[in-house]
């Protein structure tokens, strides 16, 4: 079992077991692999504890039962699930500024705060309006050849890099 | 009642896996993440690649025996670019997506908690504000492409389209590695 406590599998390894995993996940809970959506039932569920009648007249949140359900199960997986990989090959630090941006942006935790949290803004918007994320157009989707799935993976993967490039320089 | 909490507990452990194997493919870290983006580390895409084929060759053996369902977003090509390319933007800006925020924070990310994770929710909560507007102006259309997928529309064996596609994936991966990227 030494390959359980292996830092690093080859990445065709792990494309392999997530391609297979989107299967099993089809054929058992006849659910494809996604993350956003829980992100936005989540913030649903969050913002009616503050404004129960402006959530129940939201016209987005109305097209979606805000429960707990299989997704956001999934999503509480993916964290048990990297928590435990992490911990079984030593891997697991606590990183408040990750070491690229702290060696080449700068080592501020504000300055990385404050981007993360613009970044995930857009990422929240962006996934919605796109109607998926890298799991649930990037993976699922293409894999049922959905046109706007291709084209929305490629969207993503077109504006990463440009700011990426932003950000780093060439 | 019984049934919801299968369902419920099916999610769970299917993320537990799914999450495992990010960590060890190194997705759920900033630095590989922006190092795809920077076109300087493609793991990734590697593993993004690798994975459609796999999911599509499966798909192809079991969607023809009614043993799963193929169920697409709705949408169009304007909407999936758009949402895509801010989607991008904060793909970039933040170093995470929205299921290797979560395997980020199982590796110990602060910033995927403090900034990634408050930001999308919020971010979802912006586009439920906003939604309606988007309706309203008709933004949000719906093309020939909303919902559709070639597996509705293939007759005979999947294969027959499948096959030669992922060959042409397992090609440009091996060129990828040829040239060493």
């Amino acid at each position: 079992m030494d390959f359980l406590v292996l830092e690093r599998w080859s990445p065709y390894v792990v494309g392999v077991l997530i391609g297979l995993l989107n299967v099993v996940s089809l054929l058992v809970s006849k659910k494809p692999l996604g993350a956003s959506t829980s992100f936005m039932k989540l913030g649903g569920i969050i913002y009616r504890s503050f404004d129960k009648e402006k959530v129940q007249n939201n016209e987005y949140y109305q097209k979606n039962e805000l429960k707990l359900d299989w997704g956001m199960m999934l999503v509480l997986g993916i964290i048990i699930g990297a928590f435990i990989s992490a911990m079984l090959s030593g891997d697991f630090n606590l990183i408040a500024v990750p070491s690229m941006w702290a060696n080449e942006i700068s080592g501020s935790f504000l300055l990385r705060f404050f981007s993360a949290v613009l970044g995930g803004i857009f990422l929240g918007v962006g996934a919605r309006w796109a109607g998926g994320c890298t799991s649930g157009h990037g993976i699922s989707g293409t894999s049922f050849l959905s046109v706007i799935s291709w084209v929305a993976g490629i969207a993503f993967f077109i504006g990463g890099i440009a700011v990426a490039f932003l950000i780093y320089g060439m | 009642m019984a049934k919801n909490n299968r369902t419920l507990m099916q999610g769970l452990i299917i993320g537990i896996f799914f999450g495992f194997f990010l960590q060890k493919g190194g997705v759920t870290k900033y630095d590989v993440i922006v190092g795809q983006l920077r076109l300087i580390d493609f793991t990734v895409i590697k593993i993004i690649l690798t994975a459609i084929v796999v999911s599509m060759l499966g798909i192809s053996y079991f969607y023809p025996k009614d043993m799963l369902p193929v169920k697409t977003k709705a949408g169009s090509i304007k909407n999936a670019t758009i949402g895509g390319l801010l989607f991008g933007v904060g793909f970039g800006l933040l170093g995470y997506c929205p299921g290797t925020i979560a395997g980020a924070i199982g590796n110990g990310y602060i910033d995927a908690v403090t900034g990634g994770l408050i930001g999308i929710v919020l971010g979802t909560m912006i586009y439920a504000m906003i939604y309606g507007k988007l309706k309203e102006k008709g933004v949000l259309t719906q093309d020939k492409y909303s919902e559709y997928s070639l597996f509705h529309h293939m007759k005979g064996s999947p294969f027959k389209v499948t096959i030669p596609f992922g060959a042409i994936i397992v090609a440009v991966l091996f060129i990828m590695e040829m040239g060493g990227l």
